[in-house]
Formats: C-alpha cells, structure tokens, sequence
C-alpha cells in the first residue's frame, strides 16, 4: 500500500492541466456569462479520450482507476467546473448500465459514450422527489415488449444535450418507490420525449439542468436494467459511487480559488508591500491549502475504496464530498476575501468558483443526506442501529 | 515514406536557469519540456502519418537518460518508436558534435525525411540542421512553414518579403520547420498509455562507432562564460496628459529612433 500517487497519476495531472489552462481557462468566464453549454469543449475532451476514463478499453475507454478518474475531474474543474461536469455526468449517467445493465447494453452504448460521441444524463431527480427518492412517481407501464413511460422530471444535469439517459419510473405503483421502481435506458429522440425548459441558475451556468417530460415514451423491455423493482436499489448504488466525481470537483473549484488568490495576492500592493506579505493573508492562504489537501487525499482514499468495491464505500464517498464540498465553498468564500472588491466582480474567477461552489454543496445528495449516509454506517458499525423498519 | 524527427529536451520556456562550476546547464534546476520549435516538426510529421503521406516516424534525441521523458512525450502524441543517443562522453556537446551524433545516428535509421525544429529553444544556435545535412551530404529545406513529399521529392514553403516560395529537393533530405506549421496536437490519454508500449532503444557512442575523444577534439565551440540578460532599462511612461499631448509625445519618441 502507498499514499503517494504513482508517476502515471503525476503524468495524468500535468497533461489533464497542460490543456485545462491552455484551452478551458481562457473559456469559464464566457460560458458562465452566456450560460451556453461549451460544445467545442466537449469536443476537445472526447478528442483526448478524457470522457472514457470509465469504460473498458474493449469499449473504447481508457479503464482508468479511480484516482486517475478523480485527478481528470479536479484539473478540469480547477479550470471551470461546467465543463468538469461533462465527464463527470457521462459517469453518472453511465454508473447505472455499468453496475446493471447486461453485455448487449453494455455493447450497444458504451461505445458511443466512451468516445464522447454521445452523452448520457441520469434521470432520476422530480419536482417533489429530491432527498426523498422514494417519492418518484413517473409511470412505466408494461405494453407488450415495451414499457410506455408517462411524467416528468426536474434537475436533470445535461438533459437536454444528452443523446441517451438512464431514467428511473415506477413499474408497480402500489409498491412505492423503494420496492416498485425500475431503471430504463432511454434515447432522447424517442417520441413523446421533449426538454420543455432549462432553469436559471447561480453557478455552473453553462451546464444546462433541465426539465424533462415523457408523454407515453415507448420503451423497448430490452432496455430495462436489472429486473422490475431494482430501480432504488440501482440508483442508490449509482450515487454511491457517482458522489465521488463531486467531491473531485469540489477539490478542483477549491484548488482554483486558492491559485487564483495566491496569484493575485502577490502581485496586488497595499501600504507598501505585497498583500501576500501579510501574515493575516498567509494564514488564510495556508488554512485553504490545507483544507484542499485534506479533501482531496480523503477523496483519494475514498476513490480506492471504490475501485475495491468495499462493503464500506458509502461511508468514504458520502464523508469525501461532505469534506470536499463544504471546503470548496469555504475556500472560495476566503478567496473572494483575499482579493477584496476585486474578488466580487466579474473581471477576477473567484466571484464564479464561489457561485459554482455553492452546488457541490446540494447535489447528488444535500450536505445533509451525505450525515445521515455516514451516521447510517457509524451507528452500525457500533452495532447501535436501529432495526430495518418495513 | 520514413520521417525520423529530431527533437531536443530543453529548460521550459522562462524557467530560471542554473548553470555547474563547469558552465553547463544544470538540468536539475528547471522543468523540462520538448524544445517548442520542434513540436511543430513533430506536428508536420504526423499530419503526413495522417495524411497517409508518411508510413513510419521515428524520433531521435540526443541527451541523458531523463531525454526519454521528452521521447516518451513525443509518443504520446502519435509516431511508432524512438531512439536516444546517450553516453557519459557526450556531455558538454557543441552544435557541431551534435550534429556529428546526429548525423551519425541518421545514417543508420536512413529516414527519407530527417526534420527538425529551425532553432532550439535554449542555445538558438540553429546551426544543427544545416550541419547535420551537410555532414550527410543530402539537401537542406530550410525555415519551411510547411512541408509537402510526393513521389520521390520534398519540398518546403518558405515566408519571402513578398509572399513565400516553395523549395524543393529530392529525397533524402534534411528539412527544418518554423511555428507556421500550426498547432501542434495535445497528446490523447490513449496516445499516453499506447506510448508506454513503444520501443524507445538507447544507442551509445560506440553503437554509432564514434568515439568521445575524436568527438571532442573536433568541437568547434567554448563556453567561457554565462551570465542572465542585464535588466531592461524601465519603460518610459506618458502620463497625466490629455490623449491627443499623448499622442504626440509617443510620436516624437518613435519618430526620434527612426521607427516611424
């Protein structure tokens, strides 16, 4: 075992930084300004095959390990944390087909998702279903091999640029959500299928999040995941996993800020000396590349316990992106403190990673959700849990 | 179609530089990167790969060990092997010994085109291409902005004061390239990893049946000393005056070194 990343990993961070500083830098202002999705972007991941880093080289990917994966999303999001969620969401949407789909689903898309010529969304979020994910209520109705499916969601990262989703609906009403819910792989140019709006957000404004609605999509049962009523318990597993590309992003808008606040504190001169002089400042500096630090080697160990597979690993991806969230939103607040008024307009990035901090905080579960995920595994571990209740 | 691309490891662009008692770089002190002029060689040769133009590319480099870092980088971007000319003899080279080791090595890869960047990024003697042509006895395309092969010649497109022209020559050649080649490509995550897997051969002296005393005896060149560039004198500011007052005065300042 070693805690110290291998030069393959160093090589991944140099290259992955090399282009986000040449290439996506010089874009985040533009794309959050206009709140356009950056296309020429996504062409230029998928280009250097940075959207396949979770698929199996018989697929077209690059099957890399889970911390390899988290130091592509952190160099990216240091950059912009919109474009970080291009690959962040082709994971997302894809976790569901990877831990449950069968080989000829796995075959018929992952091909076209690892090169990046598709995207995928993960449609799972409603109107009135958030934390509650046992609330949903869209509809899937059996009709001969297919499934018709009827209602609406909400939130729905990239759902209006993606190709494919993975889209969860009830198949037995009656059931609820835990147990009568389905997972379906579902083509955006389906009939009955449309993205009627996108919402106006405060950060990552380029990443479109969009309302989605199903007016009787025919679906075929060929493109059902696992067997009816597995839908929770795929979802559940899917963010287990998924939060991880968070916490990377969180560990990337955090690590920005702090560069962007180092830069500008040694050139900015205030009473005759550097502001970067000031023990006051420093201090600040150095609680905030602490703090990244840590989120980020707990991240790691958490990406580890991922790749292991470990009985464990919601307890280390719920604690990596409660860490790593609430860093990313301290440290960016501090950075806007370090540049003063000029971290608070537009002409500096601090204003922005601050703005796009605030989501790591909220999605793919609230602060709050990822307490009760970890408070779940500390009770049981002490054997201290309270009994299943039906 | 066989392109070998000689390129250089040198101390990334702006990096402060240190340099040992004996006045040699020391490699230690900076980061290092492929010489920038020799991307765009780089990127010429695999846009002829692309192009169906080219059916092999080699990269040669000659340095220490740690010059298979800038090999491995090369490969990364695209081409199928490389071959590092490295020995303890070899430290301290001139332009003219490494155009000796270069030539060397060429005659043994036998490429139809040997390129390279118009100057490094470090030494900027340019020297190396020319010598190394000569030393082989085959034709210089020099400063191409671009270079074309089509049956059995290479020609290149050179800028002119009046527009550029096209040189041309038989094969083999020598040709050197400038950054109007265009952007150089980013390595991929698989050009990474396939780069890994490529076979990169280290050649000594004796393989390339020289010898580092004949080498030496023949440097033309002496390093005598080495110092950083003196400070810029501080700009000349025009301030607190109306803009047409500063207008007039930046005028007056060009038109008084004759630069308008």
């Amino acid at each position: 075992m070693t805690y110290l990343p291998s030069a393959d990993h160093d090589d991944l961070r140099s290259v992955v930084r090399e282009l986000a500083e040449e290439r996506i830098v010089p874009r985040a202002a533009e794309i959050d300004q206009r709140a356009e999705f950056p296309w020429d972007l996504k062409e230029l991941l998928a280009g250097q095959d940075l959207l396949g880093t979770c698929f199996e080289e018989r697929h077209g990917g690059t099957a890399l390990d889970g911390v390899a994966q988290c130091i592509v999303v952190e160099e990216i999001a240091r950059a912009d944390a919109t474009t970080s969620l291009i690959p962040i969401v082709q994971k997302l949407g894809s976790l569901p087909i990877l831990l449950a789909g069968n080989d000829e689903q796995k075959d018929r898309y992952f091909p076209r998702l690892a090169s990046g010529e598709w995207l995928i969304a993960f449609g799972l979020t409603e109107a009135a279903a958030g934390s509650d994910v046992s609330a949903n209520r869209m509809r899937a109705k059996r009709d001969g091999d297919s499934y018709l499916l009827r209602g609406s969601k909400r939130f729905i990262t990239h759902g209006s640029v993606a190709n494919v989703l993975t889209v969860f609906a009830l198949t037995d009403p009656d059931a609820g959500g835990r147990k009568g819910m389905s997972a379906f792989i579902v083509e955006t140019d389906t009939p009955g299928f449309s993205s009627p709006r996108l919402e106006h957000k405060m950060g990552i404004r380029g990443s479109p999040t969009a309302e989605l609605n199903f007016d009787d999509v025919r679906v075929p049962a060929a493109n059902r995941l696992g067997d009816e009523g597995d839908g929770f318990k795929i979802a559940m597993a899917t963010l287990d996993r998924s939060r991880l590309g968070i916490a990377a992003q969180a560990v990337g808008i955090a690590q920005g800020a702090l560069d962007a606040a180092v830069a500008y504190a040694a050139e900015r001169a205030q009473f005759g000396q550097r502001v970067v002089d000031f023990q006051g400042i420093q201090f600040m500096l150095a609680d905030m590349a602490s703090g990244t630090e840590a989120a980020r080697q707990l991240t790691y160990a958490a990406a580890a316990r991922v790749d292991a597979n470990a009985t464990d690993l919601p307890y280390w991806t719920s604690s990596a992106k409660l860490v790593a969230g609430d860093t990313a939103m301290r440290v960016t607040t501090d950075a806007v403190q370090v540049l003063g008024g000029y971290g608070y307009i537009n002409e500096y990035p601090v204003e922005r990673m601050m703005r796009d901090a605030k989501i790591t905080q909220l999605y793919e579960g609230t602060q709050q959700i990822q307490r009760l995920v970890i408070a779940r595994q500390v009770l049981q571990r002490a054997g201290v849990a309270k009994r299943a209740s039906s | 179609m066989k392109i070998v691309v000689c390129i250089k490891q040198v101390p990334a662009t702006g990096a402060d530089k240190r340099y040992t008692d004996d006045l040699r770089l020391d490699r230690a002190s900076a980061e290092a990167i492929i010489n920038p002029l020799d991307e765009y060689a780089i990127e010429q040769a695999l846009r002829l790969a692309d192009d169906g133009v080219a059916d092999v590319i080699t990269y040669l480099t000659m340095g220490p060990e740690s010059a298979s870092e800038a090999l491995r980088r090369a490969l990364a971007m695209g081409g199928d092997d490389a071959v590092l000319v490295s020995d303890p003899g070899l430290a301290g080279s001139d332009e003219w010994v490494t155009a000796r080791v270069l030539a060397a090595a060429l005659d043994r890869l036998a490429p139809d085109v040997a390129l390279m960047g118009m100057a490094s990024d470090d030494a900027r003697g340019s020297l190396v291409p020319g010598a190394v042509a000569a030393m082989r006895d085959v034709p210089l395309l020099s400063y191409g902005a671009e270079l074309r092969v089509a049956g059995n010649e290479a020609r290149v497109r050179r800028l002119s004061s009046d527009g550029f022209d096209w040189i041309a020559a038989p094969l083999p050649v020598v040709a050197s390239l400038t950054d109007q080649v265009g952007e150089p490509r980013y390595a991929s995550l698989k050009g990474i990893m396939a780069a890994k897997r490529k076979p990169l051969e280290t050649w000594t002296l004796a393989d390339l049946g020289l010898s580092a005393a004949e080498l030496h005896g023949g440097a033309l060149t002496r390093v005598t000393g080495a110092r950083p560039p003196e400070a810029k004198p501080p700009a000349e500011r025009v301030e607190n005056v109306t803009p047409t007052e500063a207008a007039a005065r930046i005028a007056d300042w060009m038109a008084a070194r004759k630069l308008i």
